[in-house]
């Protein structure tokens, strides 16, 4: 086999292999998606063996095996119909996850602009020991941090309300990590040019650093925003009264009752992350300049 | 007298580099850093009540606790097998998607696919694929296997390392491929006209330029490792089977019992760990950092 023949035989196995592994990545989402269609009844047929309750049931049809099914027997739009316009709950909730979600989000991104502007700019060894620390803040599990933000909670009398998820979140510090090294890299000839033209350091950050990090800012945001999206532990430790809370809870309880409908509610939350993709998907993939490493 | 005025200029400069800092820096203290503190003293006294001054009395009892001991070692374990995997893994992809192969780019969007999907969606998918009698024991009925129930097996592991896997490699992978690209053809091409191998110019070179991106993924990784605990607390609830009964757990249902001492010094005693992993892998950073300058 010549060498030519020979990449060119590797380059088929490749594909075949990244094929086979991004469709089995890509599978929940087929899977959740189809399933959205499909009947109560043969979602419970189908799936139901896995929650005992249901056995109760005698009504529908219940195999003992847990089929993983794509394909609708008949095409139907009723789990859409009681998700959005019988029960007005699951639009209250995922109300609740969009007004918890989108402050956290853009102020965790302010803090993170000026905080992360600062970072970069003159470091010195006072600096570098925050940023460490914030490091440490930012790798703790929330069962960790989980005390101290009720303590906090408790202090200023925010328990059981949206603040007391709102607050600790636009201060968490994983948006300043990856700003901060962003930012870092952004050649210092752009700032003294900018400086020679009289800019301020307040320009410098709006008219510079700004515009060359939006790539960056677009993709942190993404990150962001998906990982409150999805929050189920803050709510509930931090938020009694279940009324407050995000879909996202809801939805995990949503599939040990009316697994029926779990599908379509999984759907309609995926939508505003489907519509970040979309727009933002080639951002993710080219707002990443962080050089690696830790300090940046 | 213009030198003046310029170190006048930078002063104020560096103050307000410093000034940006500061409404952050607040926030830090008061949300995290100061009811911190308050958690490291709720480690040292006996109780919330009484506030005597015990020392190191509750970390005492906490090693002798079964279920610390039991949930340090499966969510160490957990970490220990599934961040390198993940950093591998992606790095693997990664190197694979760089060659010329049709619909690169579509592969790319499948692989950041897992990004979108609801966590408690995820879940129940899982549950559907690891279930007794669910699509993993079935194919392995076919091929004439006995299938187990996984989440109440010694293997219930694997559902975790998956669920880590599957979730985080997308976004990894692209973080590498970005790294990949950074990598100055020149010094490539030269490999390449002195006739260095795929595999030379793999270990040699490219790794060398990766081993930030190899430390930042790491991190990540790590911090992701922690975060799947959402998954695993959807999939198994509370008290799940042994092997999955991770760090996590134990915190959250001593929390639930408001034994305050216990979760404390478990609190304290995790952070210090962090501290020193993350120590040395600054230092680390520093000999590797330094070796892909020269």
């Amino acid at each position: 086999m010549t060498k030519r023949q020979k990449t060119k035989t590797a380059n088929i196995l490749f594909t075949v292999f990244a094929a086979v592994a991004a469709l089995m990545f890509l599978m929940p989402t087929v899977l959740t998606i189809a399933n959205s269609f499909m009947t109560s009844n043969e979602i419970s047929a189908n799936y139901g063996a896995m929650i005992s309750n249901f056995t109760d049931n005698k009504k529908t049809f219940i195999s003992e095996n847990v089929n993983l099914k794509f394909i609708p027997d008949k095409v139907t739009l009723a789990q859409y119909n009681s998700v959005l316009l019988k029960s007005p709950d699951y639009l209250l909730k995922f109300w609740n996850s969009v007004i918890l979600t989108v402050p956290i989000t853009l102020f965790q991104m302010i803090v993170a602009i000026f905080t992360a502007y600062g970072f970069s700019r003159y470091p010195n060894k006072i600096k570098g020991l925050i940023f460490f620390v914030y490091i440490i803040v930012m790798i703790m599990p929330y069962q960790v941090t989980l005390v101290p933000n009720y303590l906090v909670s408790e202090k200023f009398g925010i328990l059981n309300t949206r603040w007391a998820i709102i607050l600790p979140g636009i201060f968490s510090p994983f948006s300043i990590f990856l700003l901060t090294k962003v930012m870092k890299r952004i050649p210092n000839a752009y700032v003294e040019a900018a400086k020679l033209d009289g800019a301020s350091e307040f320009q410098i950050l709006t008219k510079i650093h700004l515009p060359l990090c939006k790539g960056a800012l677009v993709s942190i945001a993404m990150l962001v925003f998906i990982d409150y999206w999805n929050m189920v532990e803050q709510p509930l430790v931090l938020m009694k009264d279940s009324a407050l809370h995000p879909l996202s809870v809801f939805l995990s309880q949503i599939n040990a009752g009316d697994i029926g409908l779990a599908f379509a509610v999984g759907v309609v939350y995926m939508v505003p992350t489907i519509l970040m993709f979309l727009y933002g998907e080639d951002y993710l993939v080219e707002g990443i300049v962080y050089s690696g490493g830790i300090k940046g | 007298m213009n030198k003046l005025k310029d170190q006048c200029g930078r002063r104020g400069e560096r103050i307000f580099s410093n000034l940006c800092i500061l409404p952050s820096l607040a926030g830090v203290l008061i949300f995290f850093l100061i009811p911190f503190g308050i958690v490291v003293y709720y480690s040292m006294i006996n109780n919330p009540i009484v506030h005597e001054f015990v020392g190191f009395d509750n970390y005492k009892k906490l090693f002798t606790t079964v279920a610390f001991q039991k949930a340090a070692k499966n969510t160490a374990a957990f970490s220990l097998v599934s961040v390198p995997l993940s950093v591998i893994l992606s790095m693997a992809l990664a190197v694979m998607l760089e060659r010329n192969i049709p619909g690169k780019s579509v592969f790319r969007t499948f692989f950041l696919s897992p990004l979108m999907v609801p966590t408690a969606s995820v879940v129940l998918v899982w549950q559907v694929l690891f279930h007794a009698h669910g699509t993993i024991n079935q194919i392995i009925e076919k091929f004439g296997g006995t299938g187990i129930d996984w989440i109440k097996s010694p293997h219930g592991q694997i559902i975790i390392v998956a669920m880590f896997l599957w979730k985080n490699i997308g976004y990894n992978m692209i973080l590498f491929m970005s790294a990949l690209a950074g990598i100055p053809r020149d010094i490539l091409e030269v490999a390449e006209l002195e006739g260095a191998g795929k595999w030379y110019q793999f270990v040699h070179i490219k790794l060398r330029y990766l081993s930030p991106t190899i430390l930042f993924v790491l991190i990540l990784s790590l911090i992701n490792s922690f975060k799947i605990f959402r998954e695993v607390y959807l999939l198994t609830g509370d008290h799940p089977f042994d092997k999955l009964y991770m760090l996590q757990h134990f915190m959250n249902n001593t929390f639930n019992s408001l034994d305050y001492q216990k979760l404390s010094s478990a609190a304290v005693l995790f952070s210090l760990i962090m501290i020193v992993i993350m120590a040395i892998l600054l230092i680390a950073e520093d000999i590797f950092g330094k070796d892909v300058e020269n």
